[in-house]
């Protein structure tokens, strides 16, 4: 890649993080029955880390560089 | 008040206004101002990607399996952060290469291979159909609840229903229809259609409202929040159990193998990589594509949860189908509009799909499936034809409607055996197979034609083994024993536990075996053989296509000749003999010829009319009619290796020498500068010489003729000859003085004159001048004034010299002033440190033009009814030439009416040298 | 029949020499000091010969012949080139615009005169 590789490579990383993130083994630690303002905590854990990950995306992209 | 005309006008309005801004969109894009250009537009075009599945379906998935509708929509974020990458590298391949389709990108990256150009398209068109028929069914179920309004009744099975009351079939058809409207009205090289792109983003914003619409009714309309819904689902077992999933390895298999097939379909699905790829407008549309895209899935799946929950509190026995919750619930609370709302955006997000998978299914059938077959058969003689475009309109058009017929026929075969979702994941994992093919075209070289055609095809059967089939079994239309038992008999061969893998959902289980045959094969069988040459030059051009300069590469790799004029209406019988002319003419122009006439056949023409033709009927057959009209000489592939290996060698050195080169023209520029100047000197020289020998001669002709008169004519009269003498006498004067004034010129041009300088008094010069001319005022009777102050400060000059300007100026004077009234006036001043001369003559005024004329060699001007001026034309050139060099300025002034005056100035003679007389410098 | 002359330079001093010699051959002599001037004159007079130098003010010798040449009235016009220029380039543009002759100065009056009397056919 020519251009910002700096981006791309941060946008591996969030990747990374989303495959960990919605995967098995951190998956299952919120796989359990509590709730957050009523909300079930597996639904809060993944919109939560869902809007994480598109807020880190946006962040990444929209940076001017310098 | 939902009667059903109402809801079928509203529709048809609706499809009206889609039309309406399509349309709008493709006269903006004709007339070069497109609107869809724009990143947002791009982004929310993706959204198509969310069709009935998303709109009704994720509810229904939402209401058995809890979270477990999500993954398909984490995938593609997931995946969009790998775009910078993955997604500009086949964008720009595919710009590089004028790719209109899937599977024309397949084709293309394996040589042009026209047998993998048509597996691809078999293998899309059979994946697809269920997937249409998803949409069908949803249109028609939701058609026919809404139409019993109040009552809430769910459809009957759609097998139940005679073919001619089917709504579907005439859904099927007016989509059909629609789809030939909005994407086949004519044919476009580049396979873009701008304004079906704006009505897919118009589209994805009222699916979207509708949906957030419906989702804001039911959790803060009907129930008090999500907070409540929750906590009253907290109270239902079963439906508290959707708040987890199930903590199993097969939960996180399906789950996980879900997230994988979605983040491959939402690129290889044919309509995505129709919008994503095909229709992008700007790569730089994609940055904001990969947050913006991920955003809306995100908002369109807020709710679904809540209208899932909610939905199963309103109907707890089980009577309504969770796929429609979304439209019998607004339904249940007596709100027709928002009914209505959601039943349009149910249809939006239907069209959204149809068409654009319609459109992108039948450029790939007409391209890669049906022409490459009729080019072939001989009896058609299409070679013969002029123009084909006719021919090519009407098989898309014809594939359109095949395509949505087979999607209804999959809908009454087998629509019934699945939940919406269910149908689609079929779908995902048929597109899923051209992954190994297609990432592995773009990253590894090594993979060969074979190799895709062997990886597709056995992925492609053990997909349709192990899902297509058994979904026709679930409907009955397959014996069921083939499920239960396996192929034959054979339990190992059980369609879902092929081998005795057991444990794993359908999708998983399929999508494990089909790739492992897909990759396996794929590899394996690329790795047995050697690619050829077309399939070499086509993976270096793919893999190395950031590296690389891009579609310029190809044309070199081709040897042949050709002729412009077999090219020019070979295109023109595809796209039809105007536009292929008007194509030709623009690229004549673009390489700065005025015609297509001065198109020389070369491999660059070739590689244009290739890509032109690509456009209508796809890579591979573009290559196979060209290289008909051309004579190709196939170059083997270590030459095909030297040129792109060269190629890139040249590169390198390229910019070495672009810094060198840059030094160069510097340097270049100077000495161009120096060389002219020298030209215009050498000019100038001979100007001089030229000149010089023309004054010389013409006192000669005088005195050589006259000599030789007096010779012959002895009985000469005595006035005549002593008037002919004097002549000779003059004119040898006038030749030495002209000879001298020359040699004058030459040396102090050339600095080789002696200079005399001292300290001088003007005044003295002056009166010495004065002097010396006063008989020549005399005879013209002119009148001389004198204002010459005394106490002027010395100036350091030639004696000689000065004096000779003072006559030049004084003799000028009188030449030039009226005899008896003519009147010279000679003054001596002193300005800004300098001392100042002035001479002025009442004679008439020299123009501007002219005042610059008269110090130029030679030159000479004056009152012209007098006939030629006395004189050679040196003096004021020679008198300036003194002045400069002791430091002053010599310039003449003349106003319309007021006479001449020629002024000089010289510097004043530095105190500390007075004492010194006599100085000798050669200067 | 007496011959007509043009003499067409704008030095005085040569054309009292030319003038002497047509006078000396018998010939009828008029000057003229311009390319204006010349071209007026020819009108006027419909000289046998016109003596032309190139160096002349207001328009010079080789547009003068070219006009010359340009006239149809004035085919049987003589023109006999006179100049102090005496490149082969100069020779030959007179040549091709039409001049029938081409002397270069300083001359031999036998010469001029030669050159003269062969052009108006009297030897």
């Amino acid at each position: 890649m020519n251009r910002s590789n700096v981006t791309g490579q941060r946008l591996a990383a969030i990747f990374l993080l989303g495959c960990v993130l919605f995967n098995y083994p951190v998956l299952s630690l919120f796989n359990t029955s509590g709730a957050i303002f009523g909300i079930p905590l597996l639904y809060v854990y993944v919109f939560g880390a869902w809007s994480l990950l598109i807020g880190l995306l946006a962040l990444v992209i929209e940076r001017r560089r310098p | 008040m939902l009667q059903g005309w109402v809801i079928v006008a509203v529709s048809f309005a609706y499809l009206g206004l889609l039309f309406a801004i399509a349309y709008y969109g493709d006269k903006r894009a004709d007339a070069g101002r497109s609107i869809i250009a724009n990143p947002t537009i791009y982004a929310l075009s993706l959204a198509v990607y969310c069709t009935t599945w998303t709109f009704y379906g994720s509810v229904g998935r939402a209401a058995s399996s809890g979270i477990g509708f999500l993954p398909i929509y984490l995938g593609p974020t997931l995946m969009v952060a790998l775009w910078w990458f993955v997604m500009l590298k086949i964008i720009r391949i595919s710009k590089a290469n004028r790719i209109t389709s899937i599977a024309d990108f397949v084709a293309s990256r394996y040589g042009k291979s026209q047998v993998l150009g048509g597996l691809v398209t078999v293998i899309a068109v059979v994946g697809i159909v269920p997937y249409i028929s998803l949409q069908l069914k949803a249109i028609s179920n939701s058609f026919t609840i809404l139409l019993n309004y109040p009552d809430i009744v769910m459809p009957a099975t759609a097998a139940a229903q005679p073919l001619s009351q089917d709504s579907a079939l005439y859904i099927a058809l007016i989509l059909a229809m629609f789809t030939i409207l909005f994407g086949t009205r004519h044919l476009d090289a580049t396979e873009r259609h701008e304004g079906m792109v704006a009505a897919i983003a118009f589209e994805s914003v009222v699916k979207l409202l509708a949906f957030l619409a419906v989702g804001a009714f039911v959790t803060f309309g009907i129930y008090d929040g999500f907070g409540d819904i929750f906590a009253r689902s907290e109270a239902v077992p079963d439906l508290k159990a959707l708040m987890t999933f199930a903590d199993t390895g097969s939960g996180y298999g399906t789950w996980w193998s879900l997230t994988v097939v979605s983040m491959l379909s939402i690129m290889l699905l044919p309509r995505q990589f129709q919008i994503a790829v095909v229709e992008n407008v700007d790569e730089g549309h994609l940055r904001r594509a990969v947050w913006l895209f991920p955003l809306y899935l995100f908002l369109i799946n807020i709710f679904v949860l809540p209208i899932a929950l909610g939905g199963l509190l309103h109907f707890p026995d089980g009577t309504v189908d969770a796929d429609t919750f979304v439209l019998t619930l607004p339904m249940v609370e007596r709100q027709e509009a928002l009914a209505l709302l959601v039943f349009i955006g149910g249809l939006s997000a239907a069209t959204g799909m149809v068409i654009v998978e319609a459109i992108a299914l039948s450029t790939m059938i007409c391209n890669d499936l049906v022409m490459p077959v009729l080019l072939r058969l001989r009896r058609l003689r299409l070679n013969e034809r002029h123009d084909l475009s006719g021919l090519l309109l009407s098989i898309r058009r014809w594939a359109i409607v095949a395509v949505l017929l087979l999607g209804y026929s999959y809908f009454r075969a087998a629509g019934e055996a699945y939940a919406l979702v269910g149908i689609g994941l079929i779908s995902f994992a048929a597109v899923a197979q051209f992954a190994p093919a297609i990432f592995g075209g773009i990253y590894w070289k090594g993979g060969t034609r074979d190799g895709a055609v062997a990886g597709l095809m056995a992925g492609f059967l053990v997909w349709a083994y192990t899902l297509l089939l058994p979904s026709f079994a679930k409907s009955d239309w397959l014996p069921s024993e083939f499920l239960r038992d396996g192929l034959l008999g054979v339990a190992l061969l059980r369609p879902q536990q092929l081998f005795g893998l057991s444990g794993l959902d359908e999708i998983s289980h399929s999508l494990f075996w089909s790739m492992l045959a897909n990759i396996g094969c794929y590899v394996g069988v690329s790795l047995r053989g050697r690619p050829s040459v077309d399939e070499a030059s086509h993976a270096t051009l793919f893999v190395d296509v950031f590296r690389r300069g891009g579609g310029a590469e190809r044309s070199r790799l081709w040897r042949g000749s050709a002729h412009v004029g077999d090219l020019v209406p070979l295109i023109g019988r595809f796209l039809g003999p105007v536009r292929a002319q008007a194509a030709f003419a623009g690229y004549a122009r673009s390489r700065g010829l005025g015609s297509i006439d001065e198109l020389t056949a070369d491999a660059r023409l070739v590689s244009y009319a290739e890509t032109l033709l690509a456009g209508a009927i796809g890579g591979a057959s573009a290559r196979a009619m060209v290289a008909s009209a051309v004579k190709e000489e196939p170059l083997g592939l270590d030459e095909v290796m030297d040129i792109l290996d060269e190629a890139s060698q040249v590169r390198a050195y390229s910019r070495e020498l672009e810094q060198k080169s840059r030094e160069l023209e510097a340097a270049t520029a100077e000495l161009r500068a120096a060389n002219e100047r020298l030209t215009e000197l050498d000019r100038m020289k001979d100007d001089f010489i030229s000149t010089v020998t023309h004054e010389l001669r013409t006192p000669l002709t005088s005195i050589r003729s006259f000599s030789e008169i007096l010779l012959d004519e002895a009985d000469l009269p005595v006035d005549e000859r002593m008037k002919f003498l004097s002549i000779i006498v003059k004119e040898a004067e006038r030749l030495t003085r002209l000879i001298n004034q020359v040699l004058d010129m030459a040396k102090i041009e050339s600095g080789n004159a002696e200079w005399q300088t001292a300290e001088l008094d003007l005044r003295e010069i002056i009166e010495e001048s004065v002097a010396a001319t006063s008989s020549l005022f005399g005879e013209k009777q002119i009148e001389l004034t004198l204002d010459l102050p005394a106490g002027l400060p010395p100036v350091l000059a030639d004696h000689d010299r000065l004096i000779q300007v003072m006559l030049n100026l004084l003799s000028n004077a009188v030449k030039f002033s009226p005899p008896k009234t003519g009147r010279v006036r000679v003054s001596l001043s002193r300005s800004d440190g300098d001392l100042r001369v002035d001479v002025h003559d009442n004679g008439p005024d020299i123009s501007a033009a002219d005042q610059a004329i008269i110090f130029e060699r030679f030159r000479q001007v004056g009152d012209t009814l007098t006939g030629k001026p006395p004189g050679t034309g040196l003096g004021l050139p020679i008198s300036r030439r003194i002045i400069e060099h002791f430091g002053g300025r010599l310039w003449v002034t003349s106003a319309p009416g007021e006479g001449v005056l020629f002024s000089f100035t010289l510097p004043q003679a530095p105190t500390g040298s007075a004492g010194r007389r006599e100085a000798r410098t050669i200067a | 029949m007496t011959r007509r002359i043009l003499i067409a330079d704008d030095e005085p001093n040569i054309v009292v020499s030319l003038e002497f010699l047509m006078k000396r051959e018998g010939f009828e002599v008029a000057t003229a000091i311009d390319g204006e001037a010349t071209l007026a004159a020819i009108e006027k007079m419909k000289p046998d010969l016109v003596l032309l130098d190139v160096m002349l003010p207001k328009m010079n010798g080789f547009e003068v012949c070219q006009r010359i040449r340009a006239n149809p009235q004035w085919s049987g016009v003589r023109v006999l080139m006179l100049t102090a220029k005496g490149r082969d380039t100069e020779v030959a543009k007179g040549l091709a615009l039409g001049a029938d002759a081409y002397v270069t100065k300083p001359f031999s009056t036998k010469d001029l005169v030669g050159q003269v009397r062969r052009l108006l056919g009297l030897e």
